[in-house]
């Protein structure tokens, strides 16, 4: 069906200027559209941003939303993607009690089929990190819960597109936009 | 550009950079946070108008009333906090109706940002959604450089309001100033690019219609595109139908002009946006008062998109041939290539519902037989005493439909109203500002009994100014169009839409304003002869029949071709 909600990428490139978040955010709350990840960067080019954000809405909505992004004057271009267009991942961090590390065979197991590092370990804690996609530092989290997460943290959605998106050209002739 | 070595305050910057850009009148409200803006506004007098509203809201609406008629940018001053708040409904219009505004707030020194000190408010927060850009400026050194990008992003493109906020600090701080004038922003691209290839195929479709239909906009005024717009029409032999505010780009006389779409437009236009085969919008949004429902909207008809904001192409109408651009660029190039036509016979079925809604709304309208007094028969007097030569500016209501469905118009930037937005309170301020951005022209501010008592104190700002507007209260003792909706929807609740009125003669004089009221038709003529030619602001009360309704009409969720004349 054409307008069934999907997941979306949305990535905007824009200038680096304060009010900027609150500005790309309201288009959303406008539309009552729950962000579901969002975060800034630097991008490839100096003094450029980019923000990465995550929707599920249909495919006519985000065309909208799109535009009227593009339409804010400190953003040169913005993008959408599906999942399948896109190489994305996210970043969790789990802090467990050192002692379980010690005691519980099971958990060096669990952290070395799920390709986690583990960062830092101190006589009270340790913390591993967990980098892929959603379902993967999922499975890690509910295989680590029963242990005791001292601390749980996850990154919104980093991506890059397949396709380029030609953010130089734009800039250099201020059109298109 | 001008610099000198001679360091001066932030606040002087303030003034130099408006000067700069041309300005030479200000609506605002001093305060605390914005001492030293005035402070400055006082030594360049001479140079400079303030006019010192009654309240921000009237600020905002009087500069946007002078904007309207002037085509230049409006520019507003208030203090922080609720000096601030006080504009954001003024600015919500401006931004939804597309009409160019500068607002300087001040703001509380930058050290006590974020302190919850004296009248500190987030309005950089508070405006985002409602401005074109805002920004805030902390530091007298960004001020020429971000008024000058203010004004340039407030009148490029799709105009719009812009709001600065400067910090108390930021304006005591003395720097080396010089002004540049802001020509590009390099994220911003005000006005696309068109494709030759779809003004060919725009162009083919036209050719090929048999039935052709165009809805106009406000596009084409702030487009300054009259001219070119009656080529294309001319040209083609198109019928032409205006959007609410579209009103007056083409001279109601005109021989292809077919009346207004929407809720309460003509009976014509709305019902043969359903049978036309080709249906051209020019510099307009199909807004939801325009389409009515929008699954039953035109879907006969191919559909052209003229349009210079590409975020309104497809928004709600999918069209076939978006044409982006200026239209003061895109219709020339569309009248080059179309042949020379005439649609008589498709004509005359517009003049033939016409002769329809004549018979069954507006004979009875404008020439009633009943003894109450008709809001149309008090347009009509206004049109005879002006000759369709007056600014018109309307608030909000069954006043404003039956305005504009029928005061007369022979020239573009001729009609004021808040569209989008619908702000009740606008006309007033608004009628002051149009008269003074067209000092020369009658301006007529057409208002209801509710609208009026809200932002009534601007008659003291009328009478400081000595402006010579002419205020006409069409007074029905109702919330005129709410309690239509309720007679019609709500099975006659009238619930909170009854009001009990003062005297409103003896506060028009109150604020020595010269003040008639009228309640009987031998009257009417008359009176509304004295208004016009009074040199000075004069007030006219005109007890209208209380419980007249607004038709045709179109009810919320119907289809345009539904619309009812009873």
């Amino acid at each position: 069906m054409k307008d069934k909600k999907n997941t979306f990428t949305v990535s905007i490139y824009t200038e680096n200027n304060i009010g900027l978040l609150n500005r790309i955010s309201a288009i959303f709350l406008k539309r009552h559209i729950n962000i579901e990840s969002l975060t800034t960067s630097q991008s490839e080019i100096d003094n450029i941003y980019r923000f990465v954000i995550v929707v599920s809405v249909t495919e006519s909505m985000i065309k909208r939303i799109i535009k009227q992004i593009n339409k804010q004057i400190e953003v040169i271009s913005s993008f959408y993607h599906t999942n399948q267009e896109t190489i994305f991942l996210e970043t969790a961090l789990y802090k467990v009690k050192s002692k379980s590390l010690f005691d519980e065979k099971h958990i060096q197991k669990i952290i070395k089929e799920s390709q986690a590092n583990i960062v830092i370990v101190s006589p009270n804690y340790f913390v591993i990190e967990k980098t892929g996609w959603r379902e993967e530092t999922e499975k890690l989290y509910n295989e680590l819960e029963p242990y005791g997460l001292l601390q749980f943290v996850r990154s919104g959605r980093i991506s890059v597109s397949k396709e380029p998106m030609n953010i130089s050209n734009i800039l250099g002739l201020n059109t298109d936009k | 550009m001008m610099s000198s070595n001679k360091k001066i305050s932030g606040a002087e910057a303030v003034i130099r950079s408006l000067i700069e850009e041309g300005v030479d009148l200000i609506y605002g409200y001093p305060g605390g946070a914005i001492m030293p803006i005035y402070d400055e506004l006082y030594k360049f007098q001479d140079k400079l108008n303030h006019v010192l509203t009654r309240h921000e809201q009237g600020a905002t609406h009087a500069a946007q009333g002078f904007s309207r008629v002037s085509g230049k940018v409006g520019v507003v001053m208030a203090t922080s906090g609720p000096g601030a708040t006080n504009l954001v409904t003024g600015i919500a219009d401006a931004q939804i109706d597309s009409t160019p505004m500068v607002c300087i707030t001040g703001q509380v020194a930058s050290h006590l940002l974020g302190s919850d000190a004296f009248q500190e408010t987030d309005i950089i927060g508070i405006s985002t959604p409602v401005t074109k850009w805002n920004c805030q400026v902390t530091k007298a050194e960004d001020i020429p450089k971000v008024l000058s990008k203010a004004f340039y992003i407030a009148k490029s493109g799709r105009p719009g309001p812009v709001l600065i906020d400067i910090t108390k600090d930021a304006q005591f701080e003395l720097f080396n100033y010089s002004y540049k004038k802001c020509i590009s922003v390099r994220s911003y691209n005000p006005v696309p690019n068109y494709s030759s290839d779809l003004i060919e195929k725009a162009g083919q479709l036209v050719n090929n219609a048999k039935k052709p239909f165009i809805v106009f906009g406000q596009g084409v005024i702030l487009g300054n595109a009259e001219i070119e717009f009656r080529d294309f029409i001319e040209k083609t032999g198109i019928p032409s139908a205006w959007t609410i505010l579209g009103l007056s780009a083409l001279p109601t006389d005109h021989y292809l002009n077919v009346g207004m779409v929407g809720m309460h437009g003509n009976y014509g236009p709305n019902v043969l946006t359903n049978e036309c085969d080709l249906l051209i919008a020019v510099g307009m949004r199909f807004d939801d008062r325009v389409t009515g429902n929008l699954k039953t909207y035109a879907k006969q008809a191919k559909i052209i998109h003229l349009e210079i904001d590409p975020a309104e192409i497809d928004k709600n109408v999918k069209c076939d041939v978006p044409l982006l651009g200026d239209v003061k660029t895109t219709l020339p190039l569309l009248t080059k290539i179309v042949k020379n036509n005439t649609h008589d016979i498709w004509l005359k079925t517009f003049s033939s519902y016409y002769k329809k809604e004549f018979e069954k709304v507006i004979e009875n309208e404008i020439n009633p037989s009943k003894p109450g007094l008709t809001m149309a028969e008090v347009i009509k007097e206004i049109n005879l005493s002006t000759n369709g030569n007056a600014v018109i500016v309307t608030d909000v209501g069954q006043h404003q439909m039956v305005a504009c469905r029928y005061a007369k118009f022979n020239e573009s930037k001729s009609n004021v109203t808040s569209g989008g937005l619908g702000t009740m309170g606008f006309a007033l301020p608004a009628a002051l500002g149009a008269k003074m951005g067209a000092p020369n022209r009658e301006v007529v501010a057409i208002i209801g009994d509710g609208g009026y008592q809200m932002t009534i104190q601007e008659l003291g700002t009328i009478f400081q100014t000595g402006s010579a507007v002419k205020i006409v209260v069409l007074n029905n003792d109702f919330l005129g169009m709410v309690r239509q909706w309720q007679q019609m929807f709500f099975e006659k609740r009238y619930a909170s839409t009854e009001l009990v009125n003062p005297d409103f003669v003896t506060i028009a004089k109150g604020y020595y304003i010269d003040a008639d009221r009228v309640s009987e038709r031998k009257n009417l003529k008359l009176a509304i002869n004295k208004m016009i030619k009074s040199k000075k602001p004069y007030f006219l009360e005109v007890k209208v029949e209380k419980e007249d309704n607004v038709f045709p009409m179109i009810p919320t969720g119907a289809s345009v071709s539904d619309i009812r004349l009873e």
